[in-house]
């Protein structure tokens, strides 16, 4: 703060330009930037900007941010969500055990996971907020009740942990596409005809294109995204998530329904990560226990190079949507780049301590604190 | 903060650099040939070392670039993403496992129709190899490695067994289990353990189930990861050498321990060989159009205290 001559800050002027760049989310946007601009230096000819190379990073980008909105939006109210990668294993076994093993209708195997692992949210949240608890260890639990029940009951009922055949299972059901379908095949179809996208050279897919359509995990990310940001910035529940995390005795006194608020989201992070597991079955066909392992990291990575605070009541989801894009291109981009695999997490903690650092210093400029 | 970020990517690229660079040497051929290596194993796997060196020297031998990858956490669905990336930038071959059929038929036949040649290697079945389109199957029939392994245990007397598995969610593995068990002529049943990666779990769950079943006669581990904590589990409990104890795979610390008398047997499927050959063979084919006509058993190999010198020379990196 240069010019302190004003006594009230909230009538001082700041310059447009300030006021433009002055945003949560100006980090993310600068890292995007960033990792562009490295990756077109590094790994330019390597196949990683063709219609295959960003589909590749496009979709893992997709599947961090599914996670990483309902991990922001929590993160935002104030709490964790430690259980995700585990709920995401889960999930898919539900999908399996229910779908392949009972031989219940695919749709009605879908609406069954999602009750129950909403339900699981929930409980998460009631558990918290009638415990007082930090939800950090309340999740680890579940992390822990959830994965180990993910290898208990297909290991009691197949006798294996990997399941599969879902794709079968879902074969001409109604609902299973809203999951594993991909969308706009024509114009892929025709992209490959005229030779903008490479098409397979052998094989019973011979001259289809490579990259055949936008699969539906896509969709969803980008769905929850928009849907995200308008609840969080346009409605009046986003006001109070920003409150509940922000004090949650100054938001309880001024009438903010501050439990709820939390319960709920809880079950929305609980809802992105069943979307993230069963469009992640219905696109492999086979559900592991080991599926999902970390992710919750992953997630909340994302949300903080998207310059989410860890303490709650700041942050964006369009940022944490940038941190998840970030995210997966420098996954992806490392393995085009060429570099060693091992050194992958290296890269991961420098970039992660970079947005960190930049994103405080944001966040100092916008909150005036010290 | 600007000059920061871009001090931070310049250093990135400085790091980056070396690796951009190996991937642009002439080879001495005129060719430029690249292949790639997709493994399922976390990082945390140090077995899979072999298999690292193996393939670098098969690079540096062949005069091919080589390139090793694999999904940091061992997420198969992970795994699927790097296949696909790995056809994305187009190299000469693909060499990778099938862990998970279901998961990865799809990439890898995709990356074969796509024009790439692909070896599969180590999991999976010749069967599953040539499902998916790839030139050979390179590994240990795992089944039949266990059944192998389950006769000669009977011949030795043993009539029960646990089976400590640290990759459970890994079928093919499990698969030496249930072969030894046939061997063995009995039911696995319970006999399977979910051991964990965790060198102190795995020890704790060992030393845990032989209180709880003292009548057991033998302990098979699948690799590395359960065999060193399973050593010490039965140090500590003063029954080494006393139990019938036979293992998957080679490391330092199970050669010392079939020295010492402690471990009977280890079964090397021979990693080195299951990643150096797919590289002769994929640079032959490429440059001579040669092709061997069959899948290659890289193992199974018994390995004893009689025949320990090589081994013990080149545990963990070439053996």
């Amino acid at each position: 703060m240069s010019d302190v001559q004003n006594t009230d800050e909230r009538i001082k002027e700041t310059s447009r330009l300030r006021q433009a760049l002055i945003r949560p989310e100006l980090g993310g946007m600068v890292g995007t930037v960033a990792v562009f601009v490295f990756f077109a230096l590094f790994a330019f000819d390597s196949g990683m900007f063709n219609a295959q190379g960003v589909m590749n990073w496009s979709v893992v980008s997709a599947q961090f941010m599914i996670i990483a909105v309902g991990a922001c939006l929590l993160m935002i109210a104030g709490e964790f969500d430690l259980s995700v990668g585990s709920m995401i294993g889960f999930a898919g076994m539900m999908v399996a055990i229910f779908g392949v093993t009972f031989g219940v209708p695919m749709w009605l195997t879908i609406i069954i996971t999602f009750v129950v692992c909403v339900g699981f949210g929930a409980l998460n949240g009631y558990i918290v907020v009638k415990t007082g608890l930090p939800s950090f260890i309340v999740t680890l639990a579940t992390l822990f009740i959830l994965r180990g029940f993910t290898i208990f009951f297909p290991q009691t009922i197949e006798r294996k942990t990997i399941i599969g055949g879902i794709r079968e299972a879902a074969e001409g059901d109604w609902l299973a596409p809203l999951f594993g379908a991909k969308i706009g095949k024509p114009v892929f179809q025709w992209l490959g005809d005229i030779g903008v996208i490479d098409t397979f050279q052998r094989g019973n897919r011979l001259g289809e294109p490579v990259v055949d359509g936008i699969p539906m995990l896509m969709v969803w990310a980008i769905g929850l995204v928009i849907f995200g940001h308008w609840l969080l910035t346009r409605s009046r529940f986003g006001n109070w998530i920003f409150a509940a995390g922000g004090d949650a005795d100054a938001a309880r006194n001024s009438g903010v329904p501050v439990n709820a608020v939390k319960i709920k989201m809880f079950m929305f992070t609980a809802f992105c990560a069943t979307v993230f597991a069963v469009c992640q079955v219905m696109e492999f066909g086979s559900a592991g226990a080991d599926r999902g392992l970390l992710k919750e990291f992953e997630a909340i990575i994302a949300v903080v190079i998207g310059g989410a605070l860890l303490t709650g009541g700041y942050g964006s989801v369009i940022g944490a949507a940038l941190g998840a894009l970030i995210f997966g291109v420098v996954q992806q981009g490392l393995f085009f780049a060429g570099v060693e695999s091992s050194l992958f997490r290296v890269f991961l903690g420098v970039i992660l301590l970079a947005a960190v650092i930049l994103n405080t210093y944001i966040r100092r400029i916008i909150t005036g604190e010290r | 903060m600007k000059s920061t970020m871009s001090k931070l990517f310049a250093t990135a690229a400085i790091v980056a650099a070396p690796f951009a660079a190996t991937t642009a040497l002439a080879d001495g051929h005129g060719d430029d040939l690249t292949y790639i290596l997709v493994s399922h194993a976390p990082d945390s796997d140090s077995w899979w070392n072999t298999v690292k060196n193996g393939i670098a020297l098969a690079g540096e031998q062949m005069g091919v670039n080589v390139e090793y990858r694999n999904p940091p956490t061992g997420d198969l669905a992970d795994m699927a993403r790097i296949i696909e990336q790995a056809a994305a930038s187009q190299p000469d071959g693909i060499i990778t496992t099938l862990a998970d059929f279901d998961v990865l038929s799809g990439p890898v036949a995709d990356a074969v129709d796509q024009g790439i040649d692909v070896i599969i290697m180590n999991s999976g079945t010749p069967e599953q190899a040539r499902e998916v389109g790839a030139l050979m199957y390179v590994g240990q029939p795992e089944y039949d490695a266990g059944y192998a392994a389950g006769l000669r245990a009977k011949d030795d007397g043993v009539g029960s067994f646990v089976c400590v598995n640290h990759a459970i969610s890994n079928v093919t593995v499990a698969e030496r289990c249930v072969g030894f068990a046939d061997g063995l002529g009995i039911e696995l049943g319970d006999s399977m353990i979910d051991s964990g990666q965790d060198p102190a779990e795995v020890k704790n769950r060992v030393i845990a189930y032989l209180n709880a079943n003292p009548e057991t006669d033998a302990i098979l581990t699948i690799g590395p990861t359960s065999a060193d904590p399973t050593i010490l589990a039965v140090e500590e409990m003063g029954i080494a050498g006393d139990i019938y104890f036979g293992t998957f795979d080679l490391g330092d610390n199970i050669v010392q321990a079939i020295k010492d008398g402690t471990i009977q047997w280890g079964i090397d499927q021979q990693p080195f060989l299951q990643s150096y050959l797919p590289v002769v063979v994929l640079a032959n084919y490429d440059r001579y159009g040669v092709l061997p006509g069959n899948n290659i058993n890289s193992g199974p190999g018994f390995v004893t205290a009689d025949a320990l010198e090589k081994v013990e020379e080149f545990a963990g990196e070439f053996r």
